[in-house]
């Protein structure tokens, strides 16, 4: 058994999307593993930016998958299938902000500023050491809103294009390009102001 | 501050690769020319750059093994227009249909045809004699025509919403 498992795998990941998904739909349960390895890393990169923890990103994005098992006979290949599981990964992660009452609308609201003090202490210390441009960015965007996290998340790492994310946030491509750009003038903001030394470092 | 905000959108829009043809010739000659659009510029690209190189984030080992053991115990759920009964809707519509049938027959019954009989015109019919009053002046049949308009006009409208929608669309892209 376990031998098949590994020669199904094997046989898989070759394949493209619609091929694995096709196989999924004639039977072949463990055809999916295929699709959550490929798509783990985004997946779960998009929720965890916009719920901020990490225990409740794991099973905000172990939800999404399952949900997009179960409702794989919907998926109609009219998108690319990242887009449609984007689509889950944003309603699943709404619905979490909402049960959480965290508050989703308000951008530069005070949890985001008391967040980004209590990294600031602890985490200057840390960079000086490690000069990770790429840690900054990431904890740079953990201190966005939700909402301007997953459009740039969208934008530059789940490598979908304008309309794309227009299709998974349920809005029209002029507003999204007017998200990302607000999203990164915010971003820019809060990089100049709490890693400045670092800033000019790159610059 | 305005005018900062301008030109870090249409940086951005350079940046990404959708500013038109024009845009992109004058932004270009500008970056030439100008220092502060050339600086803005640089800074943008180091931003755009950071960005395109953050890593995904990987959730535990385990992820995988907890998924596949999660859906092990669900069964992929029919497509939603498979358990969306035909037959249900196409009831839904028979009935409509035989009440908005029923109307009408009710309303001609209630015309007083033998009124009509000396004028004449092609369909031997007096127009003029035709009691339209009684038709209309039942409050329930106002009400019931008043219904089929707002929804008409709710149609309507989201026929030509969608219309703009995919316009628009068009000539953004």
């Amino acid at each position: 058994m376990y031998l098949n498992v590994v020669i199904s795998i094997s046989m898989h990941t070759g394949a493209n999307d619609s091929e694995v998904i096709k196989q999924v739909l004639g039977g072949d349960n463990q055809a999916f593993a295929t699709l959550v390895n490929r798509y783990q890393g985004y997946v779960f990169t998009l929720v965890l930016r916009m719920v901020k923890s990490r225990e409740d990103a794991e099973e905000v994005a172990q939800d999404v998958f399952v949900k997009a098992y179960r409702s794989l006979k919907d998926f109609r290949g009219e998108s690319k299938f990242s887009t449609w599981l984007y689509t889950i990964a944003n309603t699943s992660s709404i619905t979490f902000l909402r049960k959480k009452k965290l508050e989703v609308h308000s951008l530069d609201n005070e949890s985001t500023f008391e967040l980004a003090d209590s990294v600031d202490s602890g985490f200057r210390a840390n960079l000086v050491e490690q000069k990770s441009k790429q840690q900054m960015v990431n904890k740079a965007i953990a201190m966005l809103s939700p909402e301007d996290a997953e459009v740039i998340t969208l934008f530059y790492k789940n490598e979908q294009s304008l309309q794309e994310i227009a299709k998974i946030l349920g809005q029209e491509a002029n507003t999204v390009k007017v998200r990302l750009h607000r999203a990164r003038t915010r971003l820019k903001e809060k990089m100049e102001t709490y890693f400045m030394a670092e800033v000019k470092d790159i610059y | 501050m305005k005018e900062q905000q301008d030109i870090e959108q249409k940086l951005w829009e350079y940046i990404d690769g959708i500013s038109t043809t024009e845009e992109k010739s004058s932004i270009e000659k500008l970056l030439e020319s100008n220092l502060d659009w050339k600086n803005k510029y640089n800074e943008l690209l180091q931003v755009n750059q950071l960005l395109k190189s953050s890593e995904l984030e990987q959730p535990s080992l385990r992820f995988t093994k907890n998924v596949m053991d999660s859906i092990a115990k669900y069964h992929i759920a029919p497509a939603t227009k498979e358990y969306i009964n035909n037959r249900i809707i196409w009831g839904i519509g028979i009935f409509f249909l035989t009440m908005i049938i029923g109307f009408i027959v009710y309303g001609f019954g209630q015309v007083n045809w033998s009124s009509g009989k000396s004028g004449t015109n092609s369909l031997g019919l007096d127009t003029s004699k035709i009691d339209i009053s009684q038709f209309f002046s039942n409050a329930y049949v106002n009400v019931f025509m008043m219904i089929n308009i707002v929804i008409g006009l709710a149609l309507l409208d989201r026929v030509l919403a969608n219309k703009r929608k995919q316009f628009k669309a068009k000539k953004s892209y």
